[in-house]
């Protein structure tokens, strides 16, 4: 639009840029219609294991004192402990600093990642390395010969 | 638009600088396309392309969630199917368009063999588009048994026995179809394998050779036009293609949406077959040409027979430019019209006998 233009008035197009436009607006609106279902195609659709709340890690007499297992929990490692002192106590096997699977270590009585030397107690607290919080503690129940874990919260 | 063309100016200068481009350009920008009566057939070589492209496409996001293995490959579409967003649009357009290329490429196929584009000097397109054509046969045997449901299973079990009826090598070659004695997990993973990495790679060469060779050769005119009136490819004839090709995507998703591919049961290999089994509907012809097929003909097993016999044919259609002499001198011969007139009729006639043949028992 030239306002200053003599005897111009309103919005001037050309026919060549019109349907340029129209090309151009259909295609953007053809790639748009594609990419959009390929993009939320991409997305991972929902855990389709629904997350288990509780489990049976282990049969009582599997665990000496001073001995550990892992066990599956839902998709996920956990770690039972049987302390020198006769408790059971289960956490996420999973350290909190890069993912790796965490061990017990009856020398010390802690629990121990071999990926970057980070270190628990038995109260799942860092006592030292990387890890920047706490193992997640589970609940332990004992169910006849069962040893169940349970996820708090 | 000052600044933009600067910019490309710039881009192309920067490549042309390093690159010889003219003869690159030249081989894109010298191809026309004649104008004729007939012109029409010329957009399906373009549609088959371009349904080949959906296919690579739609096949590389599928892989993202399909699992080649007999424990999860049917829970893994079912998945696909009902849990991941438009997973249900994109097994569909893979299923559709396989279909539709199918079809395209069977046409573009038929059309070139009336309008006889293969003699000289385009043998060679011949031979490569028949294999392509073999090639998209074979892409839709290996994807159907991906899905591990009862018809798959059934059919793949019957389509790797008649590869064992192949004289001399027919053992072997069902074992090496199989990865073993029966159809099971190994099959699963050799299907997979065909069907993502030893076919897309027969594909890429053969395509590139096809595309090469009608780029450096340009279309074929019909015998019967005498005139040379032609447009160039690009951009005249591209942007034509271009609406073809919109038209062929929007059959596909329309068929996607209204009439989504199914799942079916889990594959049991333990179970009977159940009746009505059949194979994809572009193989129907030659199973129904089987079924008609005696027990024993001259003292041979009838399957050897039919199976020689079709062998004969692809070899006779690979062969068609070599065949068909006259066409060679530029004369067109009643015989080769009524070939592969009868041809046609037949692979047509018997789909459809093969249909109401079923779903009449």
């Amino acid at each position: 639009m030239r306002a200053d233009r003599p005897g111009a008035r309103g919005f001037f197009i050309t026919r060549r840029s019109f349907c340029q436009s129209a090309l151009n607006g259909s295609l953007l609106a053809i790639l748009a219609a594609a990419f959009y279902p390929i993009l939320r195609y991409l997305k991972p659709p929902p855990g389709v294991e629904a997350a288990q709340s509780s489990v049976v890690a282990a049969k009582i007499g599997d665990l000496k004192p001073n001995s550990a297992k892992i066990f599956r929990f839902g998709n996920r490692p956990g770690l039972l402990v049987h302390t020198l002192e006769g408790e059971l106590k289960a956490y996420s096997a999973v350290c909190t600093h890069l993912n790796c699977t965490v061990q017990y270590d009856d020398a010390s009585r802690s629990i121990w990642c071999a990926c970057h030397n980070g270190r628990f107690d038995l109260k799942g607290q860092v006592i030292s390395g990387p890890p920047p919080r706490p193992l997640e503690n589970y609940e332990v129940n004992v169910r006849g010969e069962d040893v169940v874990v349970t996820k708090t919260g | 638009m000052g600044s933009p063309m600067g910019a490309r100016e710039r881009l192309k200068s920067f490549f042309q600088a390093r690159y010889n481009l003219g003869g690159l350009g030249e081989l894109v920008t010298h191809k026309t396309v004649p104008v004729h009566g007939h012109s029409l057939w010329y957009y399906l070589g373009g549609t088959t392309l371009v349904l080949v492209a959906v296919q690579i496409l739609s096949g590389l996001l599928l892989l993202l969630y399909y699992r080649p293995s007999v424990g999860e490959a049917h829970e893994s579409v079912r998945l696909i199917m009902t849990k991941v967003e438009f997973g249900w649009l994109v097994r569909s357009v893979h299923a559709w368009a396989a279909n539709m290329a199918i079809l395209s490429a069977f046409i573009h196929m038929a059309s070139a063999f009336f309008l006889k584009a293969y003699r000289p000097p385009r043998e060679l397109t011949w031979v490569t588009g028949c294999l392509l054509f073999f090639l998209l046969m074979g892409f839709g045997f290996t994807g159907y048994l991906l899905p591990w449901n009862t018809l798959s299973f059934f059919a793949t079990k019957v389509g790797t026995e008649i590869a064992s009826s192949v004289p001399v090598i027919g053992k072997v070659l069902s074992t090496f179809l199989r990865g073993g004695a029966d159809v099971g997990d190994a099959t699963l993973s050799r299907f997979f394998w065909f069907h993502i990495a030893a076919l897309p790679v027969c594909l890429f060469f053969l395509l590139g050779a096809h595309l090469m060779m009608v780029q450096l050769q340009g279309m074929s005119r019909p015998l019967s036009v005498r005139s040379e009136r032609a447009m160039p490819f690009i951009p005249n004839f591209l942007l034509r293609d271009l609406a073809a090709w919109s038209v062929m995507l929007g059959i596909v998703l329309a068929l996607s949406a209204y009439y989504p591919a199914t799942v079916g049961e889990k594959a049991d290999p333990f179970a009977p077959t159940p009746a009505g089994i059949e194979p994809e509907w572009y193989f129907l012809w030659m199973f129904q040409t089987l079924k008609f097929f005696p027990g024993h003909i001259l003292g041979l097993e009838g399957e050897l027979v039919a199976i020689v016999a079709m062998g004969l044919a692809g070899l006779v259609l690979i062969l068609v430019p070599w065949l068909d002499r006259p066409a060679a001198r530029g004369q067109a011969h009643w015989l080769a019209w009524l070939a592969g007139f009868l041809t046609v009729f037949y692979m047509i006639g018997m789909t459809v006998y093969a249909k109401w043949f079923i779903a009449r028992h």
